[in-house]
């Protein structure tokens, strides 16, 4: 995988998403961004949190179906330029083994104003974690671990038939 | 028989074992052949919570096995 941290050119594609198995550099990935047209830079950082439904979580495990989990970025990436007037997109993702505290998911959106930067980077999350084929295993301070959504019981997704 | 390969994440690997394999299949779509590998390794998942992916891209269930295609079962999502 590519570092998280290479930076970006104007005239770059509008819209990126990554994955990543090394630390997220927001500061690195901000430099990419710079463009004299943009009044507004949205960024949105989720972090490992050390509990999760009244569990202490000690640890967080992320993994990817790399080429659909692109794909599928990239057209949540292409919806907001499309619905909100974005001048750039750009999301990071991280997979592997992540501490508290670390940076699971990096997102940051240019445009002229602030309005439609601030919808499109919530947009661009809420729909990342509803969509993208990306898994999350907590790790419980108890030594216990679940894959999150996955327990036996929950809701249908449209399935066969 | 047709010959395909078999992705797994997630919670279905742990519960396979493995990430991929080769599978020999009579199933003639994509959901036969999840509840045929479901019944041999007891995946937890009933498959309206499941997704498939047929060579890297989402497909409908109904989606045809091929000789040479990838599948991939997909556990609900938890990115973010």
């Amino acid at each position: 995988m590519p570092s998280p941290s290479f930076p970006r050119w104007p005239g770059d594609d509008p819209v990126e998403f990554r994955l990543t198995e090394h630390p997220i550099e927001p500061a690195a990935l901000m430099r990419g961004l710079a463009d004299t047209r943009a009044g507004a830079c949205v960024t949105f950082e989720g972090r490992v949190r050390d509990q999760n439904d009244g569990r202490g979580v000690r640890a967080l495990d992320y993994e990817a179906h790399a080429p659909l989990a692109v794909r599928e970025g990239e057209r949540i990436l292409a919806e907001a330029v499309e619905r909100f007037q974005v001048i750039d997109a750009l999301c990071v993702h991280r997979t592997g083994s992540l501490a508290l505290g670390d940076v699971a998911v990096w997102i940051a959106v240019t445009a002229a104003h602030r309005g439609a930067a601030f919808e499109a980077c919530r947009f661009i999350i809420d729909e990342a974690k509803a969509r993208a084929p990306i898994w999350k295993k907590e790790h419980y301070s108890d030594g216990s671990t679940e894959w999150v959504n996955c327990a036996t019981r929950g809701p249908e997704s449209p399935g066969p038939g | 028989m047709k010959k395909v390969r078999v992705s797994y994440f997630a919670i279905l690997r742990e519960q396979r074992g493995l990430g991929s394999e080769q599978v020999s299949t009579e199933a003639s779509t994509a959901a036969e052949l999840y509840e045929e590998l479901r019944r041999i390794h007891g995946f937890t998942l009933a498959p309206g919570r499941v997704r498939v992916a047929v060579n890297d891209e989402f497909g409908p269930w109904s989606a045809a096995v091929r000789e040479g295609d990838a599948f991939a079962f997909l556990p609900p999502v938890a990115g973010g």
